[in-house]
């Protein structure tokens, strides 16, 4: 699904922060991206979901080298990947069921056409009592399931997740990881990005390990 | 991938008995994508109405400086002057009456018109008074001729037979005089274009700068709808939809108010007309009225304006964009 050959990320003149980065996600896999803070767990990321590119190295996604593609083609694999971000990222002014309906609607779907579906979903993440109701009166719980649903209401291959617990309390990190593993076991690929090892001892996955910028795989 | 299938047929994650009435609260009318009635929003409107009411009361002062110039100019070229001086050994009535006939005899002129030695003495009252017996002063005739509109009769011709038939009438065709109106003309309407360059190019610059700094509020809505999966015409094509509104809104609120400002003085000219002021402001300031034109220039304005935030608002989420892409 993805491929990273060599791949290596410097920000500007500054020092290589990611070096040789060797490795693949596979197609219905889950796995934990850890390391410390400040390791780049953010940054390989968003080379993921084709926010970055990287410095040197080969990066193959859906078969096709990133490199060579242009914009509309990134736009169209981008939507083939779902991503929550650490700050949610919702937009304020949309409702809950609006926020996550987002994806099809830019796809100029039809309201109708999704509705049941998004409706239904809201529903499974819990949050079907708070479909009308602005981000800014979600609580950092409901905020984080709302950007869930968002990032696979379009049914993507992949979903990307940027330290999902680090602003909940344990016990609401154990309910979300356990909405990943259903999210993964209905068939979506999952990396979720954490340094949080308690979190990564409730399931047994795959781990890729950044540490002082190389990417160490434990399966 | 059926991500979906699998987990409508599971039980749910989360909490049992969150699920409630299924549609009760999911909106019926989705909210637009970019914020209607925003802060930054407002500002850009009221910052577009205020400069285009201030480029078009430009627009309409530079269509009555053109209209009064091209109306001064025309006043004068529309008629010619015969003098006609006393000479000793000629009956000055008797060569009134010949060059009346011989102005008269010339093609393309509407009127001929000799003043009285009653008109003749209010034209020289406010330089020797009143009460003056005019067969004491050597006073020349004056003779109005008027000309057919758009007639453009042979004034070299009517010279001669005046200078052969009636020697002491000169003939004024104001050739120097709409030299200087229209040197005085042009020069209004030169300066005036300036000022109205210059406005409409503070405006459009203002509007534009005022556009993205409205749109700086909403750089987030951009990079969302880009992670979302969002095509870049997608984008752009909201913000465009969104910020030509705001920029007809913003327009007709500043040109409608200059077009009402116009009218009301319109109407003010009229009901004065008559009085003494009335006279006095037409004569020097012509009809005070911007016309058919000018009403059209503004809401060619009101369009720029809107059409500017519109490019303006695209632009800079093209910029965006392509920022994003960069990185």
């Amino acid at each position: 699904m993805i491929r990273f050959e060599n791949v290596g990320l410097r920000y500007g003149l500054g020092p290589e922060i990611l070096r040789d980065l060797s490795f693949s996600i596979d197609r219905h896999s889950f796995q934990f991206l850890t390391g410390p803070s400040g390791a780049g767990k953010t940054s390989l990321l968003r080379m993921m979901f084709l926010l970055l590119r990287p410095t040197r190295g080969l990066i193959t996604m859906f078969d096709r080298d990133t490199a060579t593609i242009d914009k509309d083609r990134r736009a169209a694999l981008r939507r083939r990947i779902g991503i929550v971000f650490q700050d949610f990222r919702l937009l304020d002014h949309l409702t809950t069921y609006e926020n996550v309906s987002l994806p099809l609607r830019v796809l100029g779907k039809d309201e109708a056409s999704y509705r049941h579906e998004v409706v239904e979903l809201l529903h499974w993440v819990g949050l079907g009592e708070r479909m009308g109701a602005l981000p800014p009166v979600l609580s950092g719980g409901e905020k984080q399931r709302a950007a869930i649903a968002r990032a696979v209401i379009a049914r993507p291959q992949l979903l990307l997740a940027d330290e999902p617990t680090g602003n909940v309390d344990p016990n609401l990190g154990q309910r979300l990881l356990r909405l990943f593993i259903e999210l993964y076991k209905s068939g979506t690929s999952v990396v979720i990005a954490t340094h949080d090892i308690a979190l990564m001892d409730e399931y047994d996955a795959r781990r890729l390990v950044l540490h002082e910028g190389r990417l160490h795989v434990y399966d | 991938m059926s991500t979906l299938e699998p987990l409508e047929r599971m039980a749910e994650p989360w909490d049992a008995g969150s699920s409630g009435s299924m549609h009760a609260l999911a909106p019926e009318v989705p909210s637009p994508i970019v914020p209607s009635g925003s802060i930054a929003g407002r500002a850009l409107t009221a910052v577009i109405a205020i400069l285009t009411f201030l480029a078009a009361l430009t627009t309409g002062a530079m269509m009555m400086v053109v209209g009064s110039a091209s109306d001064w100019q025309s006043d004068v070229s529309r008629e010619v002057t015969i003098q006609v001086r006393p000479v000793s050994g000629r009956d000055i009535d008797a060569d009134v009456r010949a060059a009346i006939d011989i102005a008269q005899g010339t093609a393309g002129i509407a009127q001929v018109r000799a003043f009285t030695k009653q008109e003749s003495a209010q034209l020289i009252e406010p330089w020797l008074g009143s009460g003056l017996v005019l067969s004491d002063l050597p006073i020349p005739r004056m003779i109005v001729v008027k000309l057919l509109s758009g007639a453009r009769p042979d004034f070299a011709a009517m010279g001669k037979t005046l200078a052969a038939k009636v020697p002491s009438a000169t003939l004024d065709d104001h050739r120097g005089w709409i030299a200087r109106m229209r040197a005085m003309a042009e020069t209004a309407v030169a300066i005036g274009a300036a000022i109205l360059a210059l406005v409409l190019a503070v405006t459009v610059l203002s509007v534009t700068f005022a556009t993205r700094g409205a749109m700086a509020t909403n750089q987030a809505i951009v990079e969302v709808l880009h992670y979302v999966g969002a095509t870049d015409s997608f984008i752009a094509k909201q913000f465009q939809r969104h910020f030509l509104l705001l920029g007809l809104k913003g327009g007709a609120i500043g040109g409608g108010a200059a077009i009402a400002l116009f009218g009301l003085i319109e109407a003010i000219n009229v009901w004065l007309l008559g009085t003494p002021g009335g006279d006095e402001a037409a004569a020097l300031f012509g009809s005070f009225s911007v016309g058919i034109p000018g009403y059209i220039a503004i809401l060619v304005l009101i369009v720029l304006m809107a059409v500017a935030t519109a490019l303006t608002s695209r632009r800079t989420v093209n910029q965006t964009l392509d920022r994003i892409e960069r990185e």
